[in-house]
């Protein structure tokens, strides 16, 4: 029965990742743009939720949508201000663009708030859920259920407004989509900014289960990747399945080989996969 | 026969810098041919075959370890670091024949991967490798003066021939393949030009410098750690010094390299805690005013009388 708590386990994580991943992924499928920022616009999420904890009182789970706003701001002007004008150059200078731009970024962070690891700890916490054969923590699944509709919510919005059909309209073909009348750098800054506000909210979410500290952005990015390349790029289901799927196997893997090993085991599927399916999982370019 | 002038006066205004008698000098130049070694290497597959390649610390740490365990199983200095370039060169060409098939972002992120599982599997070999105790390398029997000397030295031989090996490669008919795929692959292959075998070729000779320099530096700080060999910084910084030198071109990586590691060195001598974010200033700056490098900037201000070769 230990299975059954294993594979809960790890669909609580991956729900989480999913989340993680799902930002990067929609800026990497509309832009063509690897945002490396995206780790650490997570562990900046987790600042933002842990002071307004610390110091405001707020719960996490609601501050969820005030650090997604502060993100969502911050990559508005990022990419309106300095991504945009380089945004069709190719994939060397974007990626090393925004590496650099993380570079700012981290060190700015670890001059504010120093390399300690902070931790929310909360007040009063949901307790345990009892499911059958599996026992959950109440907070870890409140936050992957809030992760996941967030999820969902985006994916809404990408179908049925009419901002996220010019988003879906661009990432299928550049040059129609500005024919048509979308206004392509508009809807390149707003994709970004979206996706910052995944991940300022994922991170918001987060940190009620992990210490915060920059240093873990590097952490958060890799496992983006991973999810990204999983699922495939840029479609919402397939972010929510790699997230998932990888959740499920690293808890497996690290039930079976030990928790240092598991990093390694999804970096070499990650290669696998790379190796035999460039695609991703659900690889299907274009639509949602 | 410009080029190998240049080269010439180039190694013989480096030569004679053990004669100014500061040890500060000499470990910044022997820091500077180091990264001329990088970033000329990367060059062969970023710069002439377009392929974003991110594994130079996966290079340098492979080279690093392969000398550092054939030194301690006794192996001679010039076997061990000549085993190491080798070492680099055949992983190169292995792993080159499984992603380099892929392109743009995937090949990126690929190439990233392969350093981080090599960091991991290294860590994972405490037996061989120390695992993350790391390792450490036998000391020279030799003074600390002739020491630094030494391989100040070596790293100029090094970078010496990476640069003679630059110019030969741009001239001859790997040059001209790898550049031919940069411009357009589909087209390069319809025309007979064999994209896979070519690929792969710029991507081991990419490693095999870069693999020796990795095995150099390990013998220089005689410790090395999985962090310290396998920093993404190695894979980043030689990337920047070519495009700030000038993407493509024989001499942009070099002087990318000189001027960068100059400003960082004042940076960190000045203001340690902010020298990850000047590097990134530097980078953001650099992307955004000068994308095509200096001495492209610079050509294209005072345009060549004669013919571009």
């Amino acid at each position: 029965m230990i299975y059954f708590q294993i594979f809960a386990n790890g669909l609580v994580l991956g729900g989480l990742y999913a989340c993680i991943a799902v930002g990067f992924s929609l800026v990497w499928g509309v832009l063509n743009v690897i945002n490396i920022l995206h780790g650490s616009f997570i562990v900046l999420g987790s600042y933002v939720a842990f002071f307004c904890y610390v110091h405001l009182g707020i719960h996490p789970f609601i501050s969820t949508v005030i650090a997604g706003a502060f993100l969502y701001a911050l990559g508005y002007l990022l990419q309106a201000g300095i991504i945009n004008r380089v945004v069709s150059a190719p994939v060397l200078m974007t990626l090393t663009l925004t590496f650099g731009l993380d570079l700012i970024l981290n060190n700015g962070m670890l001059l504010a708030f120093t390399a300690d690891y902070q931790t929310v700890n909360l007040a009063k916490p949901l307790g345990t859920v009892q499911l059958g054969p599996v026992f959950l923590p109440g907070d870890r699944l409140a936050a992957m259920v809030l992760a996941l509709l967030l999820t969902l919510i985006l994916y809404r919005l990408l179908r049925d407004s009419r901002i996220g059909r010019a988003i879906v309209a661009v990432r299928m073909d550049r040059e129609a989509a500005s024919l048509m009348g979308v206004d392509v750098p508009g809807i390149n800054a707003v994709t970004f900014a979206i996706g910052a506000f995944m991940a300022g909210a994922a991170g918001a979410l987060l940190s009620i289960i992990f210490p915060i500290s920059p240093l873990n952005g590097p952490l958060f990015l890799g496992k983006a990747f991973v999810v990204c390349v999983l699922g495939g790029l840029g479609s919402v289901p397939g972010a929510m399945l790699g997230g998932l799927v990888l959740g499920v196997i690293e808890s497996f893997s690290s039930f079976w080989f030990g928790p240092d090993r598991a990093v390694t085991i999804s970096f070499a599927l990650l290669l696998v996969l790379l190796f035999v399916r460039p695609g991703g999982l659900m690889g299907r370019r274009g639509y949602e | 026969m410009k080029n190998w002038v240049i080269l010439a006066a180039l190694a013989l205004a480096f030569a004679p810098l053990p004669l100014a008698g500061s040890n500060y000098l000499l470990r910044l130049a022997t820091t500077v041919l180091m990264y001329v070694v990088l970033a000329q290497s990367w060059n062969f597959i970023g710069g002439l075959a377009g392929y974003p390649s991110f594994a130079t610390a996966a290079f340098f740490g492979l080279g690093a370890y392969a000398s550092a365990v054939s030194l301690a199983h006794g192996i001679s200095f010039p076997l061990a670091w000549t085993g190491a370039g080798l070492a680099a060169t055949a992983f190169a060409a292995l792993i080159g024949g499984a992603i380099l098939h892929l392109r743009g972002h995937y090949f990126a992120i690929a190439s990233l991967i392969v350093a981080e599982m090599l960091r991991e599997v290294i860590n994972g070999m405490p037996d061989l490798t120390g695992g993350g105790k790391g390792m450490n390398l036998p000391i020279l029997q030799m003074s600390v003066a002739a020491e630094s000397r030494f391989f100040f030295y070596a790293m100029l031989a090094l970078a010496v021939i990476c640069i003679a090996t630059a110019i030969v490669v741009h001239g001859n008919k790997l040059g001209f393949g790898l550049r031919c795929i940069q411009q357009n692959e589909d087209a390069a292959s319809m025309l007979g030009v064999n994209a896979y075998a070519y690929k792969t070729a710029g991507f081991a000779l990419s490693a095999l410098y870069v693999g020796i320099a990795g095995a150099i530096y390990a013998s220089w700080v005689k410790y090395i750690e999985p962090p310290d060999v396998f920093d993404v910084m190695l894979t980043i910084k030689p990337i920047v010094m070519v495009l700030l030198g000038g993407i493509g071109t024989l001499f942009g990586p070099a002087l990318g390299a000189v001027i960068l590691l100059a400003f960082e060195e004042l940076v960190s001598r000045n203001f340690l805690t902010i020298h990850a974010a000047a590097l990134g200033l530097i980078i953001v700056a650099l992307i955004l005013f000068l994308p095509s490098g200096l001495l492209s900037t610079l050509h294209s201000w005072f345009p060549r009388k004669d013919p571009v070769t």
